[in-house]
């Protein structure tokens, strides 16, 4: 099945760009961002705090199946409802550096919109690794060896 | 191709794989990634060994420690990481499109 999502990932650069259409009015997949109880259940995640403002925070609280929690947490900088998100990411209790991330949401008629995400990295490898996550992770997530040792690192 | 080939079997492994996991999230000598096994050290310093002669793994000496890194340029050349990254924001994204359309239905 042809996947709706594009990535943009040049070799050598700290950066990425994340485009995809969606079969929702633009107010709609904004919204999927800026609601907590919606965004709690998109990303699967408790989300602890949601201030979409200039310098409001965010911060979200994943539970594995093994009952480990990992917390995910930015700063906005920018929110322009229905046109963009200016924010920051970054992984609490791993070595990953905060990334930069503008979202942009467009409309395209009144029952599609599209979502470009921009994420700058503090580096090239530090990009590359985290495109490198869901490889490492993802090759067979049904492995329970895998998953054991995943959750034993968190 | 006989490298290309080798490298996909070598990923083909369940615990060849969880090395690459733990590698990824940071560079490790080869006592802290056995501990994370039952397997002897011996069977783990085996699949390290494939996972470098496949160039997925690089070495580095640190003082009297050897360190493995994922060996980025390799992955990229022969699995095409973007590949998965890219599966799992069409899973979440899909997954918003689906809620939020059940959303726009319910008003």
């Amino acid at each position: 099945m042809e996947l709706k999502t594009q990535i943009h990932a040049e070799d050598g650069r700290q950066e990425l760009t994340v485009t995809r259409t969606f079969e929702l009015p633009v107010e709609l997949l904004f919204k999927a961002y800026t609601d907590a109880d919606i965004v709690a259940e998109w990303m699967s995640t408790n989300v602890l705090k949601l201030e979409n403002k200039a310098h409001g925070g965010y911060r979200f609280e994943t539970i594995d199946p093994k009952g480990n929690k990992h917390y995910f947490n930015g700063v906005m900088h920018e929110i322009v409802p229905n046109e963009k998100i200016t924010r920051t990411f970054q992984m609490e209790g791993t070595p990953f550096p905060v990334q930069l991330e503008f979202l942009e949401f467009e409309s395209i008629d009144a029952d599609n919109s599209k979502l470009t995400m921009h994420i700058v990295y503090k580096t090239a490898e530090w990009r590359d690794r985290m495109l490198q996550m869901p490889f490492a992770f993802g090759i067979n997530m049904a492995h329970n060896r895998l998953q054991e040792i995943a959750d034993k690192l968190k | 191709m006989e490298l290309r080939r080798d490298v996909f079997q070598a990923i083909a492994d369940p615990t060849r794989r969880a090395i690459l996991t733990l590698v990824a999230l940071q560079a490790m000598t080869p006592t802290a990634i056995a501990e994370n096994f039952d397997s002897s050290r011996q069977t783990i310093s085996k699949h390290i060994q494939i996972l470098t002669e496949c160039e997925l793994l690089r070495q580095e000496q640190t003082g009297r420690e050897i360190y493995y890194y994922i060996n980025a340029k390799k992955m990229k050349e022969v699995a095409d990481f973007i590949e998965p990254f890219r599966k799992m924001w069409d899973d979440r994204f899909n997954k918003l499109e689906s809620i939020m359309k059940k959303h726009k239905s319910k008003n």
